[in-house]
């Protein structure tokens, strides 16, 4: 700051009443340092009836500059920005600059909060009638509290859209139907079990046998239960880490991590097939259908197939299936 | 409309008249959704028709409901932020008054792109005041009225408000302040965060 009078040794001196309601967090010490007057904020802070007369340096930790321990030195730090705290709480660090007096009549210190305001607001118990009416802590704290409220705003409805979102995903993953995973989802699946070269695993592709008969012959409604049955079937016969999926009409497809080996999918593919040829009792009929199964493993492969060619080769197993008849499976074996 | 003010005036009908009316209003005015959400903005048309359905079936005068409207947003417990951030506004019920002037100001600091009302407060013999308001929407009168009789008794003064008429555009209230400590009020205490 550079103080610019004109003339050069200008001056006003103040009632003490006019720099309580002007600075009311000053403190006004002697030549010693010894307090004379303070702002009625201050008062209120220390809380020390003996104030007058004491010790700027008892009352006083000054932290910044660091190594100030006499009131000299710190007089020595006139104009500069001042960190210090009160020895009652040291805690709630003050911004605060010190100025001497002309004719070496002391010195006059002011305080703020600096960032510590809240807190120190609290802890004093400061009302508005505490701050100087030209000081803006007051607009401060309105907007401390005005930002938490409209962050919590803010955070409810970011959790309301992520529920919303989460659940909408999950719709758009579900067949309805069945309540399995539906193309869309197997999709992505496939894509992640694709993306890590190391991860091995099996495609099975379900298809119905015997299915267009029941819709034919008993109707749509009859065909959609037994679809959900067979949803039924495949979430309980499967394993949490396989991933089944109904991928169209009387379609599934199944992915097994990590690969299996051709004994372990022969018994899986004939426990599916066993399941699904139980008789399925739908209102007052009973329908029997029955599977035929395509596997395939990237294992089968010298080096790492593309999606396409497991897909291709997975259909290629199925139609094999198909060909030995009703309720048969077949694993694909490349060359 | 700001979703703040939507959904102030859709809890103010959830808590006082409860949920079904609510869904009454909802589906006279056409809304397709379940409820408001503070944090995002509405076309005005839609304000407009939920107010006017509450005031269809509840056979209320818009004034009265309105009125109300503005008493719920002060005495209602979960609103207490709100009444905590116009308690900054001055120490005593009359300064409160007298920095009406600023409450534009102060809602746009806390929330940049909500419609406050601009008011411009003018004081006149003996402790009276006339305060005139022009806001978005026509009841800003009303709605201010309730709102202030409840600053009122929550500083523990002494007065009497009334709508007065029209400035032009501006909705006008009067406040007459007897004792600006009549009773004890509710502290106000700065430092006090509610959680």
């Amino acid at each position: 700051m550079n103080i610019q009078t004109w003339p050069p040794d200008a001056a006003i001196s103040l009632p003490l009443d006019v720099m309580d309601a002007l600075l009311p967090m000053h403190v006004h010490v002697d030549a010693e340092g010894k307090v004379r007057h303070a702002g009625p904020t201050f008062l209120k802070m220390v809380n020390d009836e003996e104030l007058i007369g004491r010790d700027l340096m008892e009352v006083f930790k000054i932290k910044r500059p660091a190594g100030i321990e006499t009131f000299d030195a710190l007089v020595m730090e006139a104009d500069e920005r001042l960190s210090v705290v009160l020895r009652s709480a040291e805690h709630l660090p003050f911004r605060a600059v010190i100025l001497p007096l002309p004719g070496m009549d002391g010195a006059v210190m002011n305080l703020s909060f600096g960032l510590s305001f809240a807190r120190a607001v609290a802890e004093f118990s400061l009302t508005l009638t505490d701050f100087a009416v030209t000081d803006q802590t007051i607009e401060l704290l309105y907007l401390n509290e005005a930002k938490a409220s409209t962050t919590r705003l803010s955070e409810h409805l970011t959790t309301r859209l992520q529920d919303a979102h989460a659940t909408a995903q999950a719709q758009a993953r579900t067949d309805v139907l069945t309540g399995l995973s539906n193309r869309r989802a197997m999709d992505d699946e496939l894509h992640h079990l694709m993306s890590n070269r190391n991860q091995h695993f099996t495609l099975m592709h379900l298809d119905l046998d015997l299915f267009k008969q029941v819709n034919d012959t008993h109707g749509h409604a009859a065909g959609d239960a037994v679809l959900a049955e067979i949803g039924r079937i495949l979430d309980r016969e499967l394993r949490r880490t396989d991933f089944p999926a109904r991928i169209g009409g009387d379609e599934f497809l199944i992915a097994l991590r990590p690969a299996q080996s051709r004994a372990v999918l022969s018994r899986i593919a004939r426990r599916l097939i066993t399941r699904i040829e139980a008789p399925i009792e739908v209102g007052d009929i009973t329908v029997q259908i029955s599977a035929s199964i395509g596997i395939v493993s990237t294992t089968c492969y010298p080096r790492r197939p593309t999606i396409e060619q497991l897909m291709a080769d997975v259909d290629e197993a199925l139609y094999a299936a198909k060909r030995n008849g009703r309720g048969q499976f077949s694993v694909f074996e490349p060359g | 409309m700001h979703g703040m003010i939507n959904s102030a005036f859709q809890g103010f009908l959830v808590e006082t008249y409860g949920s079904d009316v609510w869904d009454e209003v909802r589906s006279v005015a056409q809304l397709r959704f379940a409820g408001f959400e503070a944090m995002l903005r509405y076309d005005d048309s839609v304000t407009m028709a939920c107010f006017n359905a509450a005031t269809e079936l509840l056979h209320k005068h818009p004034n009265a409901l309105l009125e109300d409207l503005g008493t719920f947003l002060i005495t209602h417990e979960p609103y207490a932020p709100l009444k905590r951030l116009l308690r900054f506004g001055g120490p005593s019920f009359a300064e409160f008054i007298l920095t009406l002037d600023e409450l534009a100001e102060r809602g746009r600091m806390a929330m940049p792109d909500i419609e406050m009302p601009e008011i411009t407060v003018v004081p006149m013999e003996d402790n009276s005041f006339r305060v005139k308001a022009t806001w978005a929407l026509p009841g800003v009168g009303p709605i201010l009225l309730g709102a202030l009789r409840a600053m009122a008794d929550d500083y523990g003064a002494l007065a009497t408000l009334s709508l007065d008429g029209l400035d032009g555009q501006a909705e006008c209230v009067r406040i007459d302040v007897f004792d600006t400590a009549h009773s004890e009020g509710n502290a106000f205490v700065l430092g006090e965060v509610p959680a």
